[in-house]
């Protein structure tokens, strides 16, 4: 049995899998839940006045969409009067300017804006949605108000190349930080990933612009990006650790160390509506499976690195090596990389002059549903 | 950049004071900084009201014992430093 050493500092609140949004690589779980399984408002707040307790910080008020939910006043209350600091992760939609200046009032300290690109066409592609021109109004009334913007961009092979033009999107609003974050392949990225993943031609000249975008902005905006990790030499530390510094809580109140978990078998999930999040956090069998290090097999096991990025995303050890508890396939030291190596292959083999002339249809991809 | 000693230092919007287990910290998107002594002195300041220049005078009175220059040359790089971390707006 390894303790948990540490407090969680984030709580990420999945209020809810609706969402107007079908993106191709939503984080959210192949099996969406429905409305009449999500936690009330009074567990919500219950659950964040327990994470306050235990030393959480920050409150991510995520989805799905979090605006989907009708309540959404009284969470972001709920979460402020615990004493944490809320943030809200959204699409912009369903969203006015009257309830946007409600949000502020109620709490919200900081708002994260997801695009899909930085054009319309690109957008509704990924998206299966118009929803872009919704974003842009939303970008508009934010110049109004007093409270933090980040536009994240979420970054892979069809919208790779509109760098500039993001920044150009991030520049003219008031966000005082902007994320580039590659589609990590969990979930319905996973699903896509052929389609999704970006050239190493591609990152190279992505990463070459947002270094130079870093310096330019300094003191303006802060330029913040994450690579896909299948291009990475070493793992990410995913969730900096397994049961180290978040917590997840799904729509329905299960309580996961991330949020790709329930893909693992053979972990049971306590929910809130049964335990605190302390007992949860502290005693739980699943938040204590991959803690510490007991569980590594080698390379892991005697790695110098261990302790930086501990052994990497056990869901992707399961996704690509078929084994929760092996060393993330990603690392250039694991037993498995030769997977990795030959997905990026397929990647970057075909010509760019043949790949870009792909019809992209809408028939080719797999979109996320919108649950009842 | 150096910072403008007649500048006002305020908050960045969506950055502020919190605490946790006794210890203050401060709080912006996607982080925390704890504040201990000095560092709490000088962000408690950030307040739009005090200049630069009376953050300074002040904490020079506060840590008498420290040399005036260097308590000066420690407060605009960390002022400068959460400028880029955009947790600061130096108003006019």
């Amino acid at each position: 049995m390894t303790s948990a050493s540490t407090n969680p500092l984030a709580l990420i609140a999945e209020l809810t899998h609706r969402c107007p949004l079908h993106c191709v690589y939503c984080s959210n779980p192949l099996e969406l839940q429905n409305r009449a399984n999500e936690l009330t408002t009074e567990t919500w707040s219950l659950v964040f006045k327990q994470a306050a307790e235990l030393g959480v910080l920050q409150a991510d008020l995520t989805g799905g969409e979090p605006l989907a939910r009708t309540d959404i006043l009284e969470l972001v209350r709920g979460a402020r009067d615990a004493g944490l600091y809320v943030n809200l992760i959204t699409s912009g939609m369903p969203l006015d300017e009257a309830r946007l200046a409600k949000l502020i009032d109620a709490g919200l300290d900081h708002l994260q804006l997801s695009f899909q690109g930085a054009t319309q066409k690109i957008a509704a592609e990924i998206s299966g949605t118009k929803s872009h021109p919704q974003k842009l109004l939303v970008v508009e009334w934010l110049k109004r108000v007093r409270v933090a913007l980040t536009l994240n961009f979420v970054i892979h092979r069809n919208n790779i190349d509109q760098i500039d033009e993001m920044l150009a999107l991030a520049e003219s609003s008031s966000a005082t930080r902007v994320e580039f974050a590659n589609v990590q392949y969990y979930g319905w990225a996973f699903a896509n990933r052929e389609r999704l993943l970006p050239t190493r031609a591609q990152l190279d000249q992505s990463i070459e612009t947002l270094k130079s975008a870093q310096e330019r902005l300094r003191g303006k905006i802060r330029v913040e990006y994450v690579i896909p990790d299948y291009y990475a030499k070493y793992p990410k530390p995913c969730m900096g650790g397994w049961g180290r510094k978040l917590m997840l809580i799904t729509p329905t109140g299960e309580a996961l160390p991330c949020h790709a978990a329930q893909i693992i078998p053979r972990l049971h999930f306590e929910n809130v509506k049964d335990r605190s999040l302390r007992e949860i956090w502290d005693t739980s069998a699943a938040f204590q499976k991959f803690r510490g290090q007991d569980w590594m097999q080698e390379p892991c096991k005697t790695c110098d690195r261990r302790e930086q990025d501990f052994g990497g995303c056990r869901c992707q050890a399961l996704l690509l090596a078929g084994d929760a508890s092996a060393t993330d396939p990603v690392c250039s030291l694991a037993p498995t990389r030769s997977k990795v190596d030959a997905i990026l292959a397929t990647v970057n083999s075909a010509a760019p002059a043949e790949r870009d002339l792909q019809p992209l249809t809408q028939q080719d991809w797999l979109y996320r549903p919108n649950p009842a | 950049m150096t910072p403008d000693l007649q500048s006002h230092p305020r908050l960045a919007p969506g950055c502020r004071l919190g605490d946790n287990n006794q210890q203050r910290v401060l709080l912006m998107p996607e982080r925390a900084l704890r504040l201990n002594g000095p560092s709490l002195e000088i962000v408690e300041r950030c307040d739009g009201k005090h200049t630069v220049q009376q953050i300074i005078t002040d904490l020079q009175q506060l840590y008498s014992k420290a040399e005036p220059k260097k308590v000066e040359s420690d407060i605009l790089d960390y002022l400068t430093r959460l400028h880029d971390q955009r947790a600061l707006d130096f108003d006019a």
